[in-house]
């Protein structure tokens, strides 16, 4: 055992490095074309936003629908500091304190949301978001100071892959790190059975809290990403329509899953770039797979299953003493 | 001495339907005290009430001195009452391991950002708790499930987990809600033992819930005899065996199945 420790170690800060040193070597070499690095990009920003999602519908089984509405408060909120606050020279190196911000804009955002759904039981919490989501939207359209409508734009191109790159590796560790504590285990106890996680002293209205507003957080910073990518956001970047494509994301994946939850995001996005050439019709595939994968394959691709990788040596189980 | 736990006139209604009536129980440290009664007697909802998983409307419940009637749950566990359950409620998908382990939620001592960065305080934590679960489920039996999801264990080693997730809890009061359902006559006779060897290695006291009588007369200093609610007896379960309220409470009027 005392071998294989760090052998594993260095495989992975080995792999960690590379793909940054790719992510920044790849586009600025012009190995890959534009339009492949922002399918990319894409990608990436897809990858934390159902990363944070699975935590509270996969993990802790609860169902939120709602997400796009944190994702425009953090958009909004990181594009308000870049546009109005952060001198342009600045911009560039303020950009991850930028994200930070529009992640705890949306994680005060979600405090306000849990409060009264977590204080009762049930399918509370999916009428609250649903209610959320549309208010987010509805504000942002009737507030001319942000455009209204027309969308708030004015934003400097800041995102770019090794920043994503970046970003996905920090969600998914902390999400790991999180999964396999305590905590995570307490979470995926309210999934199972509520009451029996109460009764083996799991509070559970504090980790519900938690894991809340930490999916919160980084769905804000995936939407501040987003909208330093696009340059451009309008309230209708945010509507029912990009939650329902989380959603997808996460049950295509795998609930309760960090493996699934990549290859739900490469999958579902990969897929509606090359249906393309469908038009507007390329939007009925994101509810028809939900639908479809709600009746036949509920849990998805990898659903309550992990990777080794992911798995933190002292918290897999029987084979360490 | 003050007693460890000393329930008030406790009385509790579902929609108008009297499920407990001026229940009222003193345990003694050290104690084993039976609750028993034909089903729906209302004795599992005794349990409830204690652990909070329902609200109590009327009557006092304090543990050690302290009044717990309005605590929550998750605080009432953390204090040292641990249950398990009629109809066995393990967490399915989740491996025996991690059941085990929630059982001590409340004394892992790290917070949110130390789990959230794995700090070294928290893997020393989390290594003490892996090798507190590892000795309970080496003492249960457990060991070679330690990795089988709970859904797929057999009956019987499914009650023995739910056994160690409680006793991992450091529980003073352990409240067994039927253990021995589904026995047959030599494993009623194991968990008999179990629970005596349980009693005396882990310094609890017991309350139990049973149909089976032997185990109820093998185990218990006294008895409670629930019957709609009322509580129709007390005392040594021989005594109460042969009282004519018992009697008819189990078999009817005439007592015509009596031996």
């Amino acid at each position: 055992m005392a071998a294989v420790m760090p052998q594993r170690r260095y495989l992975t800060w080995g792999s960690i490095t590379l793909l940054l040193a790719l992510s920044w070597v790849l586009p600025e070499s012009g190995l890959l074309n534009p339009y492949v690095v922002q399918i990319l990009m894409y990608v990436g920003i897809n990858m934390i936003l159902t990363l944070a999602l699975n935590l509270v519908n996969g993990y802790m089984g609860e169902f939120s629908v709602g997400h796009a509405g944190f994702m425009a408060v953090g958009a909004y909120m990181s594009s308000i500091l870049t546009v109005w606050v952060i001198p342009p020279a600045l911009s560039f190196w303020a950009f991850p304190a930028v994200l930070v911000a529009g992640g705890l804009a949306a994680a005060a955002t979600g405090l306000v949301v849990a409060f009264p759904s977590f204080r009762t039981r049930g399918d509370y919490l999916a009428i609250v978001t649903l209610a959320f989501n549309m208010i987010v939207k509805s504000v942002l359209e009737n507030l001319e100071i942000l455009g209204g409508p027309r969308g708030f734009l004015g934003m400097p191109r800041l995102t770019s892959l090794p920043w994503v790159t970046a970003w996905v590796l920090l969600t998914l560790y902390l999400c790991r790190n999180l999964v396999y504590s305590n905590f995570g285990r307490g979470l995926m106890a309210i999934r199972e059975d509520e009451v029996a996680a109460n009764l083996t002293s799991v509070d559970t209205r504090k980790i519900k809290m938690y894991a809340f507003l930490i999916s919160a957080f980084f769905t804000g910073v995936a939407g501040g990403l987003f909208a330093h990518l696009l340059q451009f956001i309008n309230p209708r970047s945010f509507s029912i329509l990009k939650s329902t494509d989380m959603l997808v994301m996460v049950y295509l994946g795998g609930i309760g899953s960090l493996t699934g939850s990549l290859l739900g995001a490469t999958i579902f996005t990969l897929l509606l770039e090359l249906l393309r050439p469908l038009g507007l019709w390329r939007w009925v595939v994101g509810p028809l797979l939900l639908v479809l994968l709600m009746i036949f394959r509920p849990r998805g691709i990898m659903g309550l299953k992990e990777s080794k990788w992911f798995i933190p040596r002292f918290g897999a189980g029987s084979r360490r003493s | 001495m003050a007693a460890m736990l000393s329930i008030e006139e406790l009385t509790h209604h579902f929609d108008g339907l009297c499920a407990v009536a001026d229940f009222s129980l003193t345990v003694e440290p050290g104690e084993l005290v039976g609750l028993i009664g034909p089903n729906g007697a209302g004795k599992t909802t005794i349990f409830n009430l204690i652990t909070g998983v329902f609200r109590i409307s009327q009557g006092r419940i304090f543990f050690e001195g302290q009044d717990i009637t309005r605590w929550p749950s998750y605080r009432i566990t953390a204090a040292g009452i641990a249950r398990t359950f009629q109809n066995i409620r393990l967490f399915k998908d989740l491996s025996v391991l991690d059941n085990v382990r929630l059982g001590g939620f409340a004394r892992h001592g790290y917070n949110i950002w130390q789990a959230l960065l794995h700090s070294r305080g928290f893997r020393r934590e989390e290594q003490a708790w892996l090798r507190q679960a590892y000795e309970l489920l080496e003492r249960f039996n457990l060991t070679r499930y330690a990795d089988t999801v709970a859904r797929h264990l057999p009956y019987g080693e499914q009650r023995r987990v739910e056994m160690a997730r409680a006793l991992i809890s450091g529980p003073r009061l352990l409240l067994l809600d039927e253990p021995a359902a589904g026995m047959n006559d030599a494993e009623s006779q194991a968990l008999i033992q179990l629970i005596r060897d349980m009693q005396r290695d882990f310094g609890l006291t017991i309350i139990l819930i049973e149909h089976q009588m032997r185990v109820v007369m093998d185990l218990c200093q006294r008895v409670k005899v629930l019957d709609f609610g009322m509580t129709i007896a007390s005392g040594p379960p021989r005594e109460v065996q042969h009282d004519p309220a018992v009697l008819e409470a189990y078999l009817g009027k005439d007592g015509a199945l009596a031996e």
